[in-house]
């Protein structure tokens, strides 16, 4: 006992490599380093790409050799170009879109808490959640067989009880993209957020409900007054960080596997703006210029976010 | 009496509204397995409820495409090798941002948050990824997303509810940091670790991203970035398959283009729809250890 008690007292934890004793802080810093190498090689490296934003690059050219051209990359996409505003405008327009609708997951978990039978409730749960675990590609796919124009099933539902007379092309209809690809994306994610908040409506303390129908308030009242009170932190930090995200909220699988010639000008996202630039046309300096712009106004957006979340309602969303 | 009234017709309306949602959730999806194994020459008319004839022809001529059996090869393979090696490398980075004595342990804490805001870009990605020798390279599959700052966090606050005394209980009898973290650490977190398998095999299963940029080989398909090929390509290569399979098949089965999509898709969704609804309080119970916890 005597023995082990010095032993816990020092600093070094016998551990042998090759004979040598080495002390718990080396061999913890000979493991983690791997992982912190990968960190740095895979997240951090590649941001010495930026470099590529202010030179005129062209592959196959070391970076070195190519002419300094500071900001006109930025300059051209901001000015000259019709695209990059236009795909500013979709990005926008579908984020926001997307945070107006985002009190749909809420409504969702509502109603499933109210559900009394647990079987059914969990049976709902699955059901709504299952779309969020599909890939962008299965979602497609699933759209295409239901809304495409020549045997969608939604055409050839109504054309043959003679509702309509010629298909309809929702997928190739570029007035309502904004509008079709929020459901798109509702559809997909709406369940499985309903899950999240319905983590939070768990946590509520059922003792406030008590107090309440005590105090002789009916279910709706209790709602209002306890439920949504107890989600709003949860919901709170989503819409701020939905918020701070506003350039990259629509994921690029999305707009890439929904993409065609007919909805083009309003489904092209910066992140397809950029996809377009860079990999079609390998012109990497505009592209690069264009990723260093998202990130950067994201990140000053996310502070903004966070500084006006800390604000307005006492929580950051970190 | 009155309220029981009302809250009675509540109840009705929103069971109503939500099974209605359900069906809108869950209807796409039984309507893809009908048609595939529906007969596809009657499946034109129209299939709603049930199949349209009974058929497994499709899923046959399907199978019988190196294309198809290839891509399902890879995308298994990902799927197994790829979680293996993230559950692997994220609970033991995870378990060495617990232990105090490490080294800049907060800083490279911070390091790893900072990635989720961060993002280099997609050019500077790529050409980084191209640098390093993942353009049609297996392992683009397995090592990039081996460790990854969502779960790691996760798994991470797990741990750090792992009550100490078990830890130096170990660390008195002599053992090494390696061997704390695979006999005790590993062992008692497996609640965290099987969820972030499942979300990781999920995960593995889906992308398609890497696979669209840095792989342009036959042998590297993934079956998700096949199936978008016969989805967006749909004169090329639906037409090539069906001439192969006119070719190869003597039965009287004919496959249209729609039930050749049907199938591959029923294929791809699967996995997914079998072990979603069995393991989905897992799924549910991982994240919510997460943001209880943290």
């Amino acid at each position: 006992m005597h023995i082990e008690r010095t032993q816990r007292a020092s600093n070094k934890v016998p551990f042998s490599l090759r004979g040598k004793t080495l002390s718990m802080e080396t061999t913890l810093s000979l493991m983690v380093a791997p992982f912190v190498i990968f960190i740095l090689v895979l997240n951090y490296l590649p941001l010495l790409g930026w470099s590529m934003a202010f030179v005129d690059y062209s592959p196959g050219i070391s970076i070195f050799n190519s002419e300094f051209v500071g900001f006109r990359f930025f300059k051209e996409a901001l000015l000259y170009t019709a695209d990059f505003p236009i795909s500013i405008l979709n990005t926008f327009a579908m984020s926001m879109l997307g945070i107006v609708f985002s009190v749909v997951p809420v409504i969702l978990a509502i109603l499933i808490s109210e559900i009394k039978n647990d079987k059914y409730r969990n049976i709902l749960q699955t059901a709504t959640s299952l779309p969020n675990f599909m890939s962008w590609v299965i979602v497609y796919s699933v759209a295409f067989s239901f809304f495409a124009q020549d045997d969608g099933i939604i055409n050839t539902f109504l054309m043959h009880f003679n509702i309509i007379s010629t298909p309809t092309n929702l997928l190739g209809n570029k007035d309502i993209v904004w509008f079709s690809q929020t459901f798109f994306s509702l559809w997909k994610t709406a369940g499985w957020t309903a899950i999240i908040y319905l983590g939070a409506i768990a946590g509520i303390d059922s003792e406030l409900y008590e107090a309440a129908r005590v105090d002789g308030a009916g279910k709706i009242k209790q709602i209002i007054h306890i439920m949504i009170p107890g989600i709003m932190p949860t919901f709170v930090v989503m819409l701020f960080l939905q918020i701070g995200w506003m350039l990259g909220g629509t994921s690029f699988e999305q707009i890439y596997v929904f993409h065609n010639a007919l909805v083009h000008d309003k489904i092209m996202t910066l992140d397809y703006y950029t996809y377009q630039m860079g990999m079609k046309n390998l012109n990497f300096s505009q592209a690069t210029a264009m990723g260093m712009f998202k990130t950067i106004v994201s990140i000053v957006l996310l502070f903004i976010s966070g500084l006006a979340s800390k604000k307005l309602v006492g929580r950051s969303i970190i | 009496m009155k309220t029981s009234l009302e809250s009675k017709i509540a109840q009705i309306c929103i069971v109503i509204g939500l099974t209605i949602v359900a069906l809108i959730c869950s209807y796409p999806f039984y309507y893809i397995l009908i048609y595939s194994v529906s007969i596809p020459s009657e499946a034109v008319r129209g299939v709603y409820w049930i199949p349209a004839g009974f058929t497994m022809q499709n899923y046959i001529e399907i199978f019988r495409q190196n294309d198809i059996l290839h891509a399902a090869f890879i995308s298994v393979s990902r799927t197994i090798l790829g979680t293996a090696l993230g559950v692997f490398c994220t609970s033991l980075f995870a378990f060495l941002l617990t232990q105090q004595r490490l080294r800049f342990r907060m800083a490279i804490y911070r390091l790893v948050v900072v990635t989720m805001f961060l993002n280099a870009g997609l050019i500077p990605w790529y050409v980084t990824m191209v640098k390093l020798g993942f353009k049609n390279n297996f392992l683009l599959y397995i090592i990039p997303s081996a460790i990854g700052a969502f779960y790691l966090i996760l798994v991470k606050t797990y741990m750090e509810q792992i009550p100490p005394a078990l830890q130096e209980a170990a660390m008195i009898d002599g053992a090494g940091p390696f061997k704390i973290y695979y006999k005790i650490i590993f062992p008692v977190s497996m609640p965290v670790i099987a969820t972030i398998a499942i979300f990781m095999a999920v995960d593995q299963w889906n992308t398609w991203l890497d696979n669209f940029y840095l792989a342009d080989i036959a042998q590297l398909q993934t079956l998700q970035k096949l199936l978008l090929g016969y989805l967006a390509d749909q004169q090329a290569m639906v037409m090539s398959a069906m001439s192969k399979m006119q070719q190869q098949s003597s039965n009287s089965v004919k496959v249209t283009p729609t039930s050749i999509r049907m199938t591959i898709t029923m294929v791809v969704m699967l996995p997914v729809l079998l072990i979603y609804p069995i393991f989905q309080k897992y799924f549910v119970k991982g994240i919510m250890i997460g943001a209880v916890k943290g």
